[in-house]
């Protein structure tokens, strides 16, 4: 049998396993918007006085009562709930009442940062707790180990907005070495990559070490235990160098839990991200959240956790496909 | 690196266990003593110290560290250190409870899952994934948001996000005494559902269930404060944790690090130290057990 044959075997199930998860997705993001629905129907607002905002003072009760009618709110709950799925589906994600414009133009200018900003602090975090993690576990019990591991509980239980407003106390204001916030200089007028770059070291660094803890902590117990596998000693005796056993057989062998580990730790990920977005002033999604919260905006705080949820459950998919396609001993068929 | 003659994977753990073993009982009296330390204080604070935690003072704002203002004082002239162990007793109340809301939630559909078992458990269980992939922090957003910031929102809002752990930890310890023989012998004498449930299985979950909810307080707190910090929390005239280190941040341009830097501190130390003997719990509880327990 070629290795293409038994991937090919390996991954014949993939298919099935994608729309056996899309029967039950499908049914659960339904729920779930469902009760955010339920949630936002209970909340002690009322839209029309929203939309007004201070002229609410100034308006008559008629103009109240005709912005409640256009918009439908003293209609069903179930017809409003229809007509709100009905809309996202056809993809217009309602009109945000906090910044005064559709939810997809809000998300469209702000996503790319978020993901910038998240996607930079995973690599780092991937690659920094692979190597950490891999000498910590070869001389496991040493000294380096020990500090290691002492090190990961203590940022554990650090808040990464503190983390955040502690980095800009030392690096931006003490040492004056990098920007305490914002994506540009604010004399610049576009986006010089340079000097995004230089703005996002910050960020990126603090929220890459507020999640590092955990996967610190696994690679280390996971190649910790692969050094005792079977295969791990019989890569030693046959007198293969110190290195390729750890890097090449111990290492390897760990690395692929590792990937169901990335999918699950997806939404901490996310939510570190909204707080560091606070506290450095970047322009993406967590800002744009927290200011939609104060003003009670349902439909983009809607739409941006659902987005979350829909993006964060297909990663964990793709890292369940990727898992199978790269272990033998997986199989895909639940 | 290469060094085969000494295998470098078992040696160093076998040569040093006893220097581990003293790491680890240090460690657990740094925490006991930390937490002795800040209970005290917290219950102290009020007797002893002869100032008001939330007495403005606006001729002496942003004063740094001195033997006057232990940790210095804020944008408003209140005594940071003395404004912190309040937050500390907001916020280790407001965790402690919110963690008690998580567990009766979350015990509650474990145990049903757990006892009723089949499509119900497998329904039950995929809502549990679901929600466990959410991000834990924009659910709490839009729970506090629709409800309005207060004090109740923060509790419901941890309530609502972080029950899944001890619903599955419920539920897989049910279904293992589910099969255990003295179920079976209590069942063939004739006990119905409820007491099976009740007298026998109960006082069984009950040690893990303690376990759990102690190994959530920190998560809690590490809520409300993340939620307080956004704005989105406690009123802000409550001093607690992450309001001091919002407030604290208007102070950080101008200089005055203290006023967010210190609360934080002092949390990061409580709850290390919670984390740290709650972990000697669980490790004693049942070692094998560890990886599922990973909040």
């Amino acid at each position: 049998m070629t290795a293409a044959t038994a991937g090919r075997r390996r991954l014949a199930g993939a298919g099935a396993v994608v729309r056996r998860r899309l029967l039950v997705a499908v049914p659960v993001l339904a729920a779930t918007s469902m009760g955010m629905f339920a949630l936002g129907a209970a909340s002690p607002i009322d839209p029309a006085q929203q939309y007004a905002g201070a002229a609410v003072f100034t308006t008559s009760e008629e103009n109240l009562a005709q912005i409640r009618a256009n918009w439908g709110v003293d209609d069903p709950l179930p017809v409003q709930y229809a007509r709100w799925i009905g809309n996202l589906l056809r993809g217009d994600l309602g009109w945000s009442t906090s910044r005064h414009e559709p939810v997809t133009s809000v998300l469209a200018a702000r996503a790319g940062w978020t993901l910038l900003l998240v996607g930079t602090a995973l690599a780092l975090v991937l690659v920094a707790s692979v190597l950490l993690g891999t000498l910590a576990a070869y001389r496991r019990g040493g000294w380096f180990d020990r500090a290691l591991r002492a090190a990961a509980y203590a940022v554990q239980s650090m808040p990464v907005f503190w983390i955040g407003l502690a980095a800009i106390a030392v690096f931006a204001l003490a040492l004056g070495w990098l920007p305490a916030g914002g994506l540009t200089d604010i004399t610049a007028t576009g986006t010089d990559p340079a000097d995004v770059a230089r703005h996002l070291v910050l960020p990126v660094t603090v929220l890459a070490i507020s999640q590092a803890p955990w996967f610190v902590l696994f690679v280390r117990d996971a190649v910790a235990e692969s050094l005792r596998d079977d295969h791990v000693l019989a890569a030693r005796a046959r007198g293969l160098p110190g290195r390729t056993v750890l890097f090449g057989h111990a290492l390897r062998t760990a690395l692929l839990p590792f990937l169901t580990l990335v999918g699950a730790h997806l939404p901490e990920l996310v939510g570190g991200a909204v707080l560091v977005e606070t506290v450095f002033s970047l322009p993406g999604l967590g800002a744009v959240t927290v200011a939609a919260a104060l003003g009670a905006d349902f439909p983009l705080l809607a739409a941006t956790t659902l987005a979350t949820a829909v993006v964060v459950l297909a990663a964990n998919l793709a890292t369940d496909l990727a898992y199978a396609a790269a272990d033998p001993r997986v199989r895909l068929d639940d | 690196m290469t060094d085969l003659a000494r295998p470098p994977a078992t040696t160093p753990a076998r040569t040093h266990p006893p220097t581990r073993v003293r790491a680890g009982r240090l460690g657990a009296g740094v925490a006991v003593g930390v937490l002795a330390a800040a209970v005290a204080a917290c219950l102290l604070a009020p007797l002893l110290w002869p100032l008001d935690q939330s007495a403005v003072d606006l001729a002496r704002t942003r004063l740094a560290p001195s033997p006057d203002h232990l940790a210095g004082t804020d944008d408003l002239g209140r005594d940071v250190a003395l404004r912190s162990l309040y937050g500390l007793r907001v916020s280790l109340l407001v965790g402690a409870v919110a963690a008690g809301v998580a567990t009766v939630v979350g015990g509650l559909v474990g145990a049903v899952a757990g006892t009723l078992g089949g499509r119900l458990d497998r329904a039950l269980m995929r809502v549990v994934d679901t929600v466990a992939a959410l991000p834990h922090l924009l659910l709490g957003i839009f729970v506090v948001a629709m409800l309005r910031p207060g004090l109740g929102a923060v509790i419901a809002s941890i309530g609502l996000t972080h029950w899944l752990s001890t619903a599955r930890i419920v539920r897989s310890e049910l279904l293992s005494l589910r099969t255990r023989p003295f179920v079976d012998a209590a069942i063939s004498g004739g006990a119905s559902r409820t007491r099976v449930l009740t007298r026998h299985l109960l006082p069984h979950v009950l040690p893990r269930l303690a376990l759990a909810t102690t190994l959530m307080v920190p998560h809690a707190v590490w809520h409300e404060t993340a939620l307080s910090f956004l704005g989105l929390g406690l009123p802000p005239h409550l001093a607690s944790i992450g309001n001091m280190i919002n407030d604290g941040q208007r102070s950080l341009l101008t200089g005055a690090w203290w006023a967010s830097i210190v609360p934080g501190l002092l949390l990061v130390a409580v709850t290390l130290a919670l984390a740290v003997l709650t972990g000697r719990w669980r490790d004693r509880l049942d070692p094998r057990v560890r990886a599922e327990l990973h909040l």
